[in-house]
């Protein structure tokens, strides 16, 4: 049975590197962060090998490809429908008991932990979405707020057929991906209550700066502003000394928040008097960065994460990172503006400074913190 | 910027009442003359208040002409600074106003190989120029030193007669104090011999920083470079030492009371006190050869002529000191933050663009010594001594009954002080009395109360019509003065009172209750933690730094003296926020961020 479980799930904190084909992008980046010393809810992946299996008990592999082979390419209500045939292909079928039971342990042991029935968030945690070279944004689903192992046993299930919407299919095609080549880790992880949440980049998106930190949070849980509903409040830290060098406060009306009775999220209003206060206070701003920064430097490439205030965390003033992946955009970028400016030194250098007008940096001097150009939705790349 | 953006026209502002006349005190070419109507008011000034902060006396505009015209020579004369001249000045109501002289775009790439060999070659030779430096200043301190101011005898030595000198104790007076003026002139020159190399090869690493990392706060960069053994700390640590000897050797006690004279015969008398009293005296020469002002006032108070200011500041550190406190700077810690935020951002640069990175700090922590240090060699100790000996000859016309106070000189320029010399030496000759006593008291007494009037009115900010754009690299550099500051000095302070921003100039956020200072006068009236707002601080103030909390200016740039000295001593300072001073009252509790530059009066 310990055997079986293993084969199906792995506590992130359990992880190693050797496992991080077995888990899925996702998972496997929450491992990494663990390893790099990051707060991370806890949780555990459920394995690719579950997938493999769940097809390979219920014979959907020839189902699956009898149905992609047949997708036109032009006919989108098509493409719908046939997506659709085989989601249910996959929801409508039980999982292999092993896998089940394993799921069960897994769960039962956070909830062990806890002492309760936790609550948790069930994420799609695919083997190509985080490969540097191709950003799979919008793959896989993720479920929050998930309650009992039944709900956690579905909603695994969700999350393999969400391989299979059409747009997924058709990205695949695209590509040149098999339909079936990849494979669905799923992630359960322990939800986090949050006061606030966002995103952050350990650089600058809008120009690769690498000494900043960009953050963007809002009030409450951080699901909303990922997925690019809401706009969010927006700082720019510098990495090495850790201050703010730009924000932008914007007002903030609603916020997800998690309503433990009815074991789902709510969306709510938020209340007048806190719609226009920063939804980070300077000291969280400054611990979301230390930790961005520390992963940062323990992975030694940029990256894009997702954190979280924990109200019911003491340490690091409650951060918690929920999802760290590589940068994608500018780490490709880099190469190929590397090597196309020379610079002058020495007094060449003194006199290339004199002679350029200043005009362009005339920014420097104001660290103007209300300013700065800043769209009006967030500046990241979405990622889920 | 809208057309009705503008400052007030020179020619517009009134004198404050009772000021009438003002004009006699200042150089024709210093003012603004109806003939150059038409073409300085098309020009844009602004105030600087931070070297001149207050009205200035009619001799002490010596420094303002001296310091204008040296910044100048270098940029166009000597150096050929492509795309830059000089500063012109105008004295406008007692405050000098300041606008950049642009060289025409078809005359600037003729400069460069001139600029490039001339600037070349000292960057090339900076240690060994450096050293020959300071062998010039310490001759000019030594000649100055020994110039005498003395009363004329009655009658010429004998000794004159038999060795056929032919010559009178009057020409010796008149030819030092033509020297004394000369000798402050050539400091003056050498102050900017490497000066304005300094702050291009800062801004050159400067520009690069921001070039690689846009929106780097402009401390980072002024860290990165800035040194951690600085002269102009010298005479800080030395108190600092004094205190702990004073301390450690049981002489403590005895300093702590009476004037200076009573303390340090009361310490002589104790068992260690001799060894105390001889280092307080090795301390004193060069150290004590500092000012609580910034050098440029004759009203400035040197330490070595006022002993109670360094024994004040000594008694404070030892009463420290007995709580346990450290009171040394920290150093260690200021030099090992240095380090890890330069490898910091050196990792994150591009590899190639590391080498350059290398390069231009490289450069820049070669120069930027000068650029801290130079203020004690020559504001400091060279003005010093030169103010010293001007006062020495002010009380020589006070025996001669020309002015009734020691300070009378200073309200002469400098050449009605030459004709009043010649006065005194042509009337000794003649065997009449001089008329200086008939002709000056009055008019003493009558320029003191122009002065006091001068001094009731602020400065504007600054005058005409503003640039789009500021782009002179020294004025934003020197004077923090970008076109966001000229907007926010436009728009004024009305709009949000409780809220003050300026330049993050000194990291770090703290609470406490506002001191405002106006003067180095009222430096004794701070208590412990308090947070110090000022129109603009000179780095002298630095054993105040042991005791505020924060420092907050209206004016100063980045590399301005407070901001250092606030780096230097781990303090968060706010500068350049336009009116600090003005808007906040003693004893207000305010929050100040000099991370992000911001000052709030919370009550």
């Amino acid at each position: 049975m310990r055997e079986e479980v293993a084969r199906y799930i792995v506590h992130f904190e359990d992880a190693s590197k050797d496992d991080h084909p077995r888990l899925g992008g996702k998972c496997a980046g929450l491992a990494t962060l663990i390893a790099a010393g990051a707060a991370v809810p806890t949780g555990f992946a459920v394995t690719v090998q579950a997938y493999a299996d769940m097809l390979a008990t219920h014979g959907l592999h020839n189902e699956i490809a009898k149905r992609t082979d047949q997708i036109s390419t032009d006919d989108v209500a098509g493409q719908a429908a046939v997506a659709e045939e085989i989601r249910d292909l996959i929801t409508a079928r039980p999982m292999p008991t092993d896998v089940s039971a394993a799921i069960r342990a897994g769960y039962q042991d956070l909830g062990a932990r806890a002492g309760r029935d936790v609550p948790v968030a069930v994420r799609s945690s695919g083997t190509a979405e985080d490969l540097p070279e191709a950003s799979f944004a919008g793959q896989g689903d993720t479920y929050l707020w998930t309650v009992g192992v039944d709900a956690v046993i579905s909603r695994v299930r969700d999350c393999w057929a969400s391989l299979f919407t059409a747009r997924a299919i058709a990205y695949r095609a695209k590509q040149g991906l098999g339909q079936l080549d990849l494979l669905m880790a799923v992630g359960v992880q322990q939800m986090v209550d949050a006061s606030a949440a966002g995103v952050a980049m350990s650089l600058d998106p809008s120009n690769g700066d690498r000494s900043k930190i960009v953050i963007e949070s809002t009030w409450g849980l951080g699901e909303p502003l990922v997925s690019g509903q809401i706009t969010p409040d927006y700082f720019v830290i510098d990495k090495v000394l850790l201050v703010p060098v730009k924000r932008t406060i914007v007002p903030k009306l609603q916020e997800l928040v998690a309503d433990h009775q009815a074991r789902k999220t709510v969306t709510r209003d938020v209340d007048e008097a806190r719609q226009n206060v920063p939804s980070l206070t300077e000291n969280q701003l400054r611990a979301v960065a230390r930790a961005v920064k520390a992963v940062e430097k323990a992975i030694g490439v940029p990256q894009d994460i997702e954190w979280a205030i924990d109200t019911q965390r003491q340490e690091d003033e409650g951060v918690v990172l929920l999802q760290s992946r590589p940068e994608t955009v500018w780490s490709n970028k880099k190469t190929e503006a590397t090597g196309a400016r020379t610079y002058a030194t020495g007094i060449e250098g003194v006199l290339s400074t004199l002679l350029s007008p200043l005009a362009s940096r005339e920014k420097r001097n104001s660290n103007n913190l209300e300013g700065g150009h800043h769209d009006s939705t967030s500046t990241f790349p979405k990622s889920l | 910027m809208t057309a009705q953006a503008r400052f007030p026209s020179p020619y517009d502002l009134k004198s404050p009442p009772g000021s009438e006349g003002w004009q006699d005190f200042y150089p024709y070419f210093t003012l603004f003359l109806d003939e150059l109507k038409p073409v300085d008011e098309k020009r844009f000034w602004f105030c600087d208040a931070q070297h001149w902060p207050t009205p200035f006396r009619p001799f002490d505009t010596i420094m303002v002409e001296y310091a204008c015209k040296c910044l100048g020579q270098y940029n166009t004369r000597h150096l050929m600074v492509p795309p830059a001249n000089g500063i012109d000045y105008r004295i406008h109501n007692g405050y000098l106003y300041m606008s950049p002289i642009a060289v025409a775009a078809d005359k600037i790439a003729a400069r460069v190989p001139q600029f490039l060999e001339r600037a070349g070659f000292y960057f090339q030779n900076w240690s060994s120029l450096l050293e020959k430096w300071h062998v010039k200043v310490r001759k000019i301190i030594d000649d100055l030193e020994a110039l005498k101011f003395e009363p004329l005898p009655d009658v010429v030595p004998l000794q004159w007669i038999l060795e056929g000198r032919g010559l009178d104790n009057t020409y010796e007076l008149i030819e030092n104090y033509d020297r004394a003026i000369q000798l402050c002139y050539k400091a003056w020159q050498h102050h900017f011999e490497f000066l304005n190399l300094g702050y291009a090869a800062y801004l050159d690493f400067f520009g690069f920083c921001k070039e690689q990392f846009p929106d780097i706060p402009d401390q980072a960069i002024a860290r990165m470079v800035q040194g951690v053994d600085v002269d102009l700390f010298r005479p800080d640590d030395e108190l600092k030492k004094l205190a702990r000897l004073a301390v450690e050797t049981s002489v403590d006690e005895a300093l702590m009371n009476g004037s200076v004279d009573q303390a340090l015969a009361a310490a002589a008398s104790r068992p260690n006190g001799k060894n105390w009293i001889d280092a307080w005296n090795a301390a004193k020469y060069p150290w004590f050869n500092f000012t609580s002002g910034n050098g440029f006032y004759s009203a400035d108070k040197y330490w070595i002529e006022h002993l109670d200011i360094p024994l004040s500041y000594v008694r404070n550190y030892i009463s420290q000191v007995r709580k346990g406190m450290k009171i040394e700077r920290p150093t260690a810690e200021v030099a090992a933050e240095r380090e890890r935020i330069t490898k910091e951002y050196a990792e994150l640069l591009p590899k190639d663009a590391r080498p350059v990175f290398e390069q231009k700090l490289g450069l820049a922590r070669t120069v930027f010594p000068y650029v801290e240090n130079h203020n004690f060699y020559i504001e400091h100790w060279s003005l010093g001594v030169f103010w010293r000996k001007m006062r020495e000859l002010s009380r020589l016309f006070m025996s001669a009954g020309f002015w009734s106070d020691p300070e009378g000189l200073f309200y002469l320029n400098r050449n009605e002080v030459r004709e009043a010399l010649f006065d005194y030496c042509s009337a000794w000759a003649v065997g009449v009395d001089a008329v200086g006593p008939r002709y000056w008291p009055q008019r003493v007494e009558q320029r003191k109360k122009i002065m006091a009037a001068l001094a009731t009115q602020k400065p504007q900010p600054a005058l005409n019509e503003p640039p789009d754009v500021v782009t002179e690299p020294f004025t934003i550099m020197l004077w923090g003065i970008t076109t966001d500051r000229i907007n926010s000095w436009l728009k004024g302070t009305g709009t949000n009172s409780k809220q003050l921003t300026g330049m993050a100039a000194s990291p770090g956020t703290v609470e406490g209750l506002a001191r405002v200072i106006r003067s180095a006068d009222e430096l004794d009236q701070i208590k412990d933690g308090e947070i110090l707002v000022t129109p603009v601080t000179a780095p002298s103030w630095a054993p105040v730094f042991s005791k505020i909390s924060a420092t907050v200016t209206d004016i100063g740039g980045m590399m301005s003296h407070a901001a250092i000295v606030c780096r230097e001593y781990g303090l968060p300072a706010v500068t350049a926020t336009g009116s600090a001073s003005s808007v906040i009252k003693t004893g207000q509790r305010l929050r100040v961020d000099g991370s992000k530059g911001e000052v709030t009066i919370l009550s």
